[in-house]
């Protein structure tokens, strides 16, 4: 790890103003993806800002239904808290579907955006890495990219983005809400994490000097008929090869809203408005559940090493949106896919 | 750092309850709480596996919850009540987590056993677990390469009084 200089903030407007004022000072939360990249060199910040005593650990109500949580909030606690579970379980099965129970217990929300692709290539400072060192190039392209991303590709960069949160919170139309020396503004997270185009060291799209503060819940929560399938190469604590946020809302058996949104396949979740939009007003079966899947694998491309990634996805969206429809969503204990 | 909202310099002053017991400690911000643990409070039943969270030799309880101390900076945990291996016997008398493990053979070389005890006892307080499938789930931030898994499982099952 390099040496670095250590700050607290003071509030949030010293954290702006310290993160504004040096370009290669980070902010520090959890720290668990950070630290981690530092001690592999990748990341080597002049100096460390620590927000974690900021006053960002609230989940609170909105006058309008939302459900706003504080950007410290750890994983586990958004996990498990009674608002969470009830309203909103695709986010809850999709958080502990990630990590271990340690890494969720210091994971902050914020910073659970804020993580960088498990890309082997990224975190080998001895090869070439367009998203490391912007204009080097990228081994994983021509090297072993078996976990690599399937859609939303480019010449540059064919890394993933890893979050099972950020999944569930695509799916369910979050906000992230954030502030910066001109001031607070939201971005919806389906615009919050980039594609790599020719610019993959830029994940997202967070000015400089803004930091995340919260993400807001829209209130509805698709609680009876939703489900969240992670496809890994071990039964837990591991990355996804493909995972799946489906939520529905069903009249009869005829779907009247649909969220469907995939990970482990892209720089960010993707998200497709025309899949869910083919869902609605038509029956619940999965001649329809496997049109929604064509369609949201679109263009999709595979590298030398994971094309079956594109037909695991397929199976997994039907799958997951059958779990969905029956409301028996997939457990996160018992790894039986039903 | 009380009182200082951005101090700046080398090395960083801070106070851990370790085990109960009050510890101040003058360190570069670039030591882990693992490394201050070890290292400069002599603390080295906690073990340094991989050093990147990804096999929780490295577990202990910091203000009651388990995390891995290996990516946790030791400045940041200033003032927190830090709880390892050391700290779990009572009056000479193991905690039942650690006599569960004796009973049950639940290791084979030992060096992921405190990490293991230390999050069993963070599982426990959580209250989440309820069966086997349960346990296997959220003791999965532990890797035991002896591959002692099914007694680990069983020790924690005798600890929570649960078939």
């Amino acid at each position: 790890m390099n040496n670095f200089q250590y700050s607290r903030a003071a509030d949030i407007a010293d954290a702006i103003r310290l993160l504004a004022g040096d370009p290669d000072a980070k902010l520090i939360a959890g720290g668990t993806n950070l630290i981690d990249l530092m001690k592999e060199n990748v990341e080597r910040p002049s100096r460390l800002i620590d927000i974690s005593r900021l006053p960002l650990s609230k989940i609170e109500q909105t006058a309008d239904g939302s459900l706003r949580i504080g950007a410290l909030v750890p994983n586990s606690d958004l996990a498990y808290h009674p608002q969470v579970a009830q309203r909103y379980p695709l986010l809850a099965s999709a958080i502990l579907a990630g990590a271990s129970a340690q890494l969720r217990n210091m994971a902050s929300v914020g910073g659970n955006l804020m993580q960088r692709t498990r890309c082997a290539y990224f975190y080998d400072t001895a090869t070439p890495c367009n998203k490391r060192s912007p204009g080097s190039g990228c081994s994983a392209i021509d090297g072993l990219n078996r976990n690599h991303a399937i859609l939303g590709t480019s010449p540059s960069c064919i890394a993933t983005n890893p979050s099972d949160m950020s999944v569930a919170l695509s799916a369910l139309g979050a906000l992230v809400l954030v502030a910066g020396p001109a001031g607070e503004r939201r971005i919806a997270l389906t615009d919050f994490h980039r594609l790599p185009g020719d610019t993959p060291h830029i994940d997202t799209n967070l000015g400089t000097g803004e930091i995340i503060t919260a993400i807001e819940l829209p209130p509805r929560g698709f609680a009876l008929n939703y489900s969240y399938l992670k496809i890994r190469d071990r039964l837990s604590y591991a990355f996804a090869l493909v995972s799946v946020a489906a939520g529905l809302e069903l009249e009869g058996d005829t779907i009247s809203e649909a969220r469907l949104a995939l990970g482990g396949v892209a720089h960010k979740p993707w998200r497709s408005l025309e899949a869910e939009r083919a869902l609605r007003g038509q029956p619940a079966t999965a001649a329809q559940f496997s049109r929604a899947a064509d369609l949201l694998l679109q263009g999709a491309s595979a590298a030398s090493h994971n094309g079956f990634k594109i037909e695991l996805a397929r199976r997994a969206i039907v799958r997951t949106l059958t779990q969905a429809a029956s409301a028996t969503p997939q457990s996160q204990a018992r790894k039986k896919i039903a | 750092m009380a009182g200082a909202a951005h101090q700046i310099s080398d090395r960083i002053t801070i106070n851990l309850i370790v085990n109960g017991n009050r510890r101040t400690l003058d360190l570069v911000p670039w030591t882990t709480l693992l490394d201050a643990l070890r290292d400069h409070l002599a603390l080295t039943g906690t073990k340094k596996g991989c050093d990147h969270g990804q096999c929780g030799a490295c577990t202990m309880l910091v203000n009651g919850r388990r995390i891995n101390s290996c990516l946790a900076l030791a400045v940041m945990k200033d003032g927190a009540e830090i709880t390892t291996i050391e700290g779990l016997a009572r009056d000479g008398a193991l905690h039942p987590l650690q006599q569960a493990f004796v009973d049950h053979d639940a290791f084979q070389c030992g060096y992921c056993t405190p990490g293991q005890i230390c999050s069993a006892a963070g599982l426990l307080a959580e209250g989440h677990a309820r069966d086997a499938d349960e346990i296997r789930e959220l003791m999965s931030g532990n890797l035991c390469r002896c591959g002692a898994y099914p007694n680990i499982v069983a020790a924690i099952q005798q600890v929570m009084g649960r078939p």
